[in-house]
């Protein structure tokens, strides 16, 4: 089991709403967020791209927060989600550190804290708050080793890239281009 | 032109606009453990070539602050932690691919035994005191009848202390200034450097201080050496570390860096020592607190220079 997610930057207009949903599930404290949204803007006018990302924890295969982590706070669960243990969390900030991405920050009550991939929800057969709440219907959340599951459909069909994949991470976001 | 912009307005504290997780405690603890490391190889090595009469201060003297400095450090280290109550999950896992635990288990070691190499030299410094207790005479004495041993293990765990507060940063892949495996001996280079410099403050024959100044002079170019090599290697790689180095080629670590760390820190305390050895009176303090502030302002610039060098995306 692997889950990924996918992210159609054709479709995505940057709303937001996945942050505050992101937020409201998991009562990410104010003034945090575990997922982001940017906009690249590309070229010289007239002709101009713009790329619009939403942005977040990329449960990589090969993270370097959870190799640098001195107590194992920070491990990878089955299916791929790349987690903290807020009990075994010293906050050293090695893994803060550690991210390319800069997707994890510390907790005001001392651990580290980032995306789940909303763990809690998909180990119930629901989809992460993000996904389920995205109103352009842009991102795709499923299980790798399922040929059949929404993510491996789209990314079978459609180009895509993943962010800085040359920091050698494994990175499991996909960005539909 | 390329213009990214986060719009969602992420502004995580101490992550966003720049990375700042790490403050004052981080490269202050790394200049003293490279010192507490630096201290300790030299009283261990000459004790093991069997040189006690010769160097005196390096052996008796200067290790008596080591276990001072080394609670200094890990009193900084413990600041610096977020979730401090828990901080003992150091010690509940031993993690290989952490550079931080094994800093944590080398610590647990190398810090009894700077305690244990105090106790057992502190009487030639201090020679009226007395232990309270009979069984602390005992304790000293079987401490001492296994000094080789113990200078073995003080050898070996402070190379690796020195060394790892450098791979410790160049284990980061995130951050392209720290990526760089020159780091481990250039941090180890700097710590036994420092170590020299306070042995040259401490020593009272002038053989002793030569001798030292010989070491400092010696690491000094070592140091140097090391630093181009770290550019150049910086300029011939990818993008992102061509940046990093940037920021000490005109961009805004470039003058705390070449003329404090660099000139201040290494090229002056070297000439300085070069005349003191060609016997122009010079006072050995200036050269040795050059290089002791120098140590210290290394590791301040390079742990902040480190979290402002990223990936771009």
């Amino acid at each position: 089991m692997r889950y990924a997610m996918a992210i159609d930057t054709k479709k995505c207009v940057g709303c937001s709403d996945c942050v505050v949903a992101c937020q409201t599930e998991n009562n990410v404290p104010i003034g945090y967020c575990r997922d982001w949204i940017v906009e690249v803007v590309d070229g010289t006018y007239p002709q101009l791209e713009l790329e619009i990302r939403s942005e977040r924890c990329n449960h990589c295969d090969n993270s370097p927060c959870v190799r640098c982590c001195p107590t194992g706070a920070s491990h990878v669960e089955e299916g791929g989600f790349v987690l903290v243990t807020h009990n075994k969390c010293i906050g050293c900030g090695a893994c803060i550190a550690s991210c390319p991405y800069d997707a994890r920050y510390p907790h005001p009550d001392g651990y580290v804290d980032k995306c789940t991939f909303c763990m809690h929800r998909v180990t119930k057969g629901q989809l992460p708050a993000c996904v389920a709440t995205c109103p352009t219907k842009c991102m795709y959340f499923g299980d790798l080793d399922d040929p059949n599951s929404p993510v491996s459909l789209v990314l079978k069909n459609r180009k895509h890239k993943t962010l800085i994949p040359e920091a050698g991470t494994k990175p499991q976001l996909y960005y539909l281009i | 032109m390329r213009e990214e912009l986060i719009t969602s307005g992420r502004m995580n504290p101490l992550v966003d606009p720049q990375l700042h997780i790490w403050s004052w405690e981080i490269p202050f603890y790394l200049f003293l453990g490279g010192l507490a490391a630096g201290i300790l190889f030299f009283a261990g090595y000459y004790v093991i070539m069997g040189k006690e009469k010769e160097y005196p201060a390096a052996i008796e003297k200067t290790p008596l602050i080591v276990p001072f400095l080394l609670l200094l450090g890990l009193g900084s280290l413990f600041l610096d932690l977020n979730h401090k109550l828990f901080f003992w999950r150091l010690y509940t896992s031993i993690r290989l691919q952490s550079p931080m635990s094994w800093g944590a288990w080398v610590l647990m070691v190398i810090t009894p035994v700077s305690f244990i190499w105090a106790a057992i030299h502190i009487k030639k410094t201090f020679p009226k005191l007395k232990w309270p207790y009979a069984w602390m005479d005992e304790l000293e004495k079987f401490f001492t009848s296994y000094k080789k041993v113990i200078a073995w293990i003080m050898v070996i765990y402070s190379l690796i202390l020195g060394i790892y507060t450098g791979i410790l940063f160049s284990a980061f892949n995130a951050r392209p200034l720290w990526n760089t495996s020159i780091l481990g001996p250039l941090f180890l280079t700097s710590g036994l450097s420092t170590g020299a410099a306070l042995n040259i403050i401490t020593a009272k024959s002038e053989y002793e201080r030569h001798k030292f100044t010989r070491i400092d002079l010696m690491l000094i170019g070592i140091e140097l050496f090391l630093i181009i090599h770290i550019f150049m290697g910086f300029l011939a790689s990818t993008q992102v570390q061509i940046d990093a180095a940037r920021l000490f080629l005109g961009g805004p670590y470039t003058a705390p860096f070449w003329i404090l760390v660099v000139f201040f820190g290494m090229i002056l305390p070297g000439l300085l020592e070069i005349l003191e050895l060609r016997n122009i009176k010079i006072p050995v303090l200036i050269p040795a607190t050059l290089v002791l502030v120098g140590g210290l302002l290394f590791r301040f610039i390079w742990t902040f220079a480190g979290e402002s060098s990223r990936w771009l995306y």
